[in-house]
């Protein structure tokens, strides 16, 4: 059994300078429960790992509105302007990764993995500092795996062992980042039943779910 | 006729029924409408899913149904849902037939800049520079020339690049060009134009003969 708190207890051991993944895609699949009591515990100092800003006042985006984080990992920043505003001059770290990268970077890290090899943002700024390895004539960049202290995730629902299911483009990042952080924390819209989700249709072991936190 | 409408309608003649298509946010998601008859294709939603339909009335918006810009879309019967490292492997494992993008320059090599301009606010790259390695087909869909008049077909880029030597197809309100080893061959030009004009409007050398240029 997992065990199920509220949004405020289960962030209540992030403490400043951890790194962080949320899941979400422009707000869609977004923990709003989790992000939420962490900006009302007002922890600074945060490495995030998303994939957007997404928008004032919406999912990631209010982390970026309350200044909580010192570095981001992410592709998209273009809907925060304050998150543009802020790399400019320096007051936030941002690294800048093509989405796919920033996938399998997730994955590598949940897996296992030294990195992965992808030919994406070879010839451009992206391979500035990195490793180029040819394999069979075709050039590749190294990209080395993320882990996290924290993963704070959204699926649609839970059965009380914590195996997830998802719905529609919600799903994104939330399964990648439940393997790569010490701690899973997921906001679920219902927990159901042990059996009620067929062992088939379960997109997210539950064994990598530490806790559970009942949203919308 | 509308330019953004003409460049769209253009580019719907490149699909082919039973492909597996992304089109890039903004003038292209347009093409979708002016499919051939008889043609049907598949929408890749790079937020992972496969399948977009058409979007919803406002009271039947999903909130976890958008598409890559975050607006409210359906999904089609054939459709199915995936994580976003599902998602790029799609993408950069060459399961995508075709990929249809804006540009700021396209160049003679096949280059394309389209994530950033130096001194301007920056967005990220999102996932288009995995779209650009990986789509079997990439056809860039803008208008000829930047509003000021200057030229966005160009000998070089001179911004920072998105992928180098991936373009295949550039599709404008004036012409149609196809990018090859040798440069950029001039294959068709608008009916209310000139291949005077076009050549006037475009930064780099042109490959053509005059006789089998046909008129769209």
């Amino acid at each position: 059994m997992v065990k199920i708190c509220t949004a405020n207890e289960a962030v209540k051991d992030i403490s400043e300078g951890m790194c962080i993944m949320i899941g979400g895609f422009l707000g869609v699949g977004t923990p709003d429960g989790l992000v939420q009591a962490l900006v009302e515990k007002g922890t600074k100092n945060l490495t995030v790992i998303t994939n957007d800003s997404a928008f004032p006042g919406v999912g990631v985006g209010k982390l970026q509105d309350n200044k909580q984080m010192s570095t981001l990992y992410t592709s998209y920043i273009g809907g925060h302007p304050e998150s543009g505003r802020c790399m400019e001059e320096g007051e936030l770290k941002i690294v800048l990764t093509p989405q796919g990268t920033l996938a399998e970077q997730i994955r590598a890290g949940g897996s296992g993995l030294g990195g992965v090899l992808t030919p994406t943002g070879v010839g451009t700024v992206v391979e500035e500092g990195k490793s180029k390895i040819v394999v069979a004539d075709k050039t590749y960049l190294l990209e080395e795996p993320l882990k996290a202290d924290f993963a704070l995730l959204k699926a649609y629902k839970a059965d009380c062992h914590g195996n997830l299911i998802y719905r529609f483009s919600a799903r994104n990042f939330n399964p990648l980042m439940a393997m790569a952080a010490k701690n899973v924390i997921v906001e679920v819209e219902e927990v159901v039943a042990a059996g009620a989700i067929e062992p088939d249709n379960v997109i997210t072991p539950g064994i990598f779910v530490d806790l559970l936190v009942k949203g919308r | 006729m509308d330019k953004r409408v003409r460049i769209a309608k253009r580019v719907a003649k490149e699909l082919h029924d039973g492909d597996v298509v992304n089109l890039g946010i903004g003038m292209p998601t347009l093409v979708a409408n002016y499919l051939s008859h008889g043609v049907s294709i598949v929408l890749h939603s790079e937020n992972g899913f496969l399948g977009i339909g058409p979007e919803p009335q406002s009271e039947l918006a999903d909130k976890d149904l958008v598409n890559a810009g975050g607006k409210p879309v359906t999904i089609q019967e054939n459709g199915c849902c995936f994580d976003s490292a599902m998602s790029f492997a799609i993408i950069r494992g060459g399961h995508v037939d075709t990929t249809v993008l804006g540009a700021l320059e396209v160049d003679e090599q096949g280059n394309l800049a389209n994530w950033m301009v130096p001194g301007k606010r920056i967005s990220g790259m999102g996932g288009a520079m995995d779209l650009v390695v990986g789509a079997k087909k990439i056809i860039i869909a803008m208008e000829h020339n930047n509003k000021d008049g200057t030229v966005k077909i160009v000998k070089q880029c001179s911004l920072p690049l998105t992928a180098q030597a991936e373009v295949d197809l550039i599709i404008t309100d004036m012409a149609v060009i196809a990018v090859q080893k040798d440069g950029l061959h001039l294959i068709e030009i608008a009916e209310d134009t000139t291949l005077e004009e076009v050549v006037a409007a475009t930064g780099a050398q042109l490959i053509f003969s005059e006789d089998n240029i046909r008129i769209f």
